[in-house]
């Protein structure tokens, strides 16, 4: 596995037993306190309920219960068939928006003319909140997948276009005259030098595009749904089963931090090379 | 592999400002070493970019080869002040950066034989960021010869390192020259690297910039640095970059010009 915290530059020999070390006296830790928050949250939680009797169980239900709960619905398949068909949407929908998103960016990041004629729209449209949308997508779509993949896509689509303009912007022009003194194409500038340039940019994008795309699962699936995580929640709320509802944003958060936990690791990898602040 | 550049009355005004070049003449034999040496900001720099095709809309022509510049070409090798290496690349896809073709069996022998001479033999699956800046400066070395140009423009290639480093580049270089006979056109501001590298040393005044002076430096290399010759060749070269820049006082581009 690879370490979190990699040192900016290669330790000198004499160093690297040291180095090695503390690496491998400080992972632990730094999983204990990663860790540590969750787990009193989880012990104020059973303590509040169980043991103190604080809150009614159709207030805030115990977490045992929640587990049975959840025990249930797994053995029911119904867990699995929400989980399945949230992930299949958010998966879609993320995947449509981000691929729209780079093929946009990179036209409005290499031409000022094309930023000058999209991105003022384009701002506009992000500064709808995503809710604004359902009704209308509702109306020209009708109730499907059409409107909520799509209401997810443009979810993703910003954060991944505003990251990625940006990180055009910002690739050293020292670079891009590397590729102009070896004769590059304008489409090999862009795949040469360009992209792996803002990568750093277009990751963050990816991840926080990845978040909305949750966000906007959930919008998407409050509203006129059979299935999904979303609907299990308007399921709880209607049936006056907190339990439900609980196993449901469990499970989000669980998804949501796998998926980011997914990225983090493609964007370590991918970007080994950087040489940048880590963190002390 | 060697060419020769031909720079015929070239004259270059950027839009907004004064002209930088004015009817510029020089003529570089193939193989030749020609350091340009002026005062700063004097547009030394401008006339290699405007050679590597970087910078365009001139007036006079730029030849190599008797071909006009027209774009940057593979045939004309250039290397900037710093390293600018890729640094998501390691040295080995740094140094093959340029070459049309990518496949490894076939640009392996090439690049062994570049990273062996500019002395990088155990840094070839290193990333940029492990190099010092002497390190880095011999990579990009190697990358802008992969493509095998016969004519390498240097603009001050060594400025950014300390005075040992930069020495020992030099020497580098000029081994690496006496291999491959690129020819090679440098701008440097230091007189000592001017009179160390090159068979000539172009003297420009000040903006705009035409040839002031031509200065031959007919040693045998490996040159002494202290020799004698090199400490009167120097003390005349100070002179006449003195007289070069002094213009510049009542001249353009200052600001106590018109």
């Amino acid at each position: 596995m690879r370490s979190n915290t990699r040192p900016a530059t290669r330790p000198a020999p004499q160093d690297v037993a040291a180095v090695e070390t503390r690496r491998t006296a400080r992972l632990p830790t730094a999983q204990l306190v990663a860790l540590a928050l969750p787990a009193a949250l989880l012990v104020a939680w059973f303590v509040a309920t169980d043991v103190a009797q604080l809150f009614r169980a159709n207030q805030l239900p115990a977490p045992t219960q929640v587990l049975r709960t959840a025990a249930d619905l797994a053995a029911g398949g119904d867990l699995f068939r929400h989980v399945s068909a949230s992930i299949g949407r958010a998966l879609a929908g993320f995947g449509i928006g981000a691929t729209l998103a780079l093929l946009v960016s990179v036209v409005v990041g290499l031409s000022k003319i094309v930023e000058q004629a999209l991105d003022p729209t384009l701002q506009g449209i992000r500064s709808v909140p995503s809710l604004a949308w359902v009704p209308f997508l509702l109306l020209w779509m009708g109730i499907g997948e059409t409107p909520r993949v799509t209401l997810i896509a443009i979810g993703a689509f910003f954060p991944v276009y505003v990251n990625l303009v940006s990180g055009i912007r910002n690739v050293d022009r020292k670079l891009v005259e590397v590729g102009y003194v070896f004769g590059l194409s304008r489409a090999d500038l862009v795949r040469r030098i360009i992209v792996p340039a803002a990568l750093p940019y277009l990751l963050t994008g990816l991840r926080v595009g990845l978040g909305q795309a949750w966000l906007f699962l959930v919008a998407a699936e409050l509203i006129a749904s059979v299935s999904g995580l979303g609907f299990m929640l308007i399921d709880g709320q209607n049936n006056a089963r907190p339990d439900i509802m609980m196993v449901s944003i469990l499970t989000l958060a669980l998804l949501g931090k796998l998926s980011d936990g997914l990225l983090r690791t493609v964007e370590r990898r991918a970007l080994a090379w950087t040489d940048t602040f880590q963190g002390r | 592999m060697s060419s020769t550049i031909r720079i015929e009355r070239v004259s270059k005004s950027f839009k907004a400002g004064q002209p930088v070049l004015h009817d510029l003449n020089l003529e570089i034999r193939p193989s030749e070493i020609v350091s340009l040496l002026g005062p700063s900001g004097c547009g030394k720099s401008t006339l290699l970019r405007l050679l590597s095709g970087l910078e365009r809309d001139h007036a006079g022509r730029l030849l190599v080869d008797g071909q006009e510049i027209v774009a940057p070409s593979r045939a004309v090798g250039f290397m900037f002040q710093e390293p600018r290496l890729l640094p998501w690349l390691t040295v080995r896809d740094n140094i093959t950066f340029g070459l049309q073709v990518r496949d490894r069996r076939q640009t392996e022998p090439l690049v062994r034989e570049l990273i062996e001479q500019v002395q990088l033999g155990e840094c070839a699956d290193l990333l940029p960021r492990q190099l010092s800046g002497g390190m880095a400066q011999r990579v990009a070395l190697a990358r802008s010869l992969a493509t095998q140009p016969g004519v390498l423009l240097l603009d001050e290639p060594f400025s950014a390192v300390d005075a040992l480093t930069r020495m020992r580049l030099q020497e580098l270089l000029l081994s690496v020259w006496q291999r491959r006979r690129f020819t090679m056109l440098l701008v440097t501001h230091d007189i000592d690297e001017a009179l160390y590298l090159s068979d000539r040393v172009a003297v420009l005044s000040g903006r705009p910039a035409t040839v002031r002076e031509i200065v031959h430096v007919d040693l045998p290399r490996p040159r002494d640095r202290r020799a004698q010759e090199m400490l009167q060749q120097r003390a005349h070269l100070l002179e006449a970059l003195r007289v070069a820049g002094s213009n510049q006082l009542t001249g353009y581009g200052t600001p106590f010009g018109v």
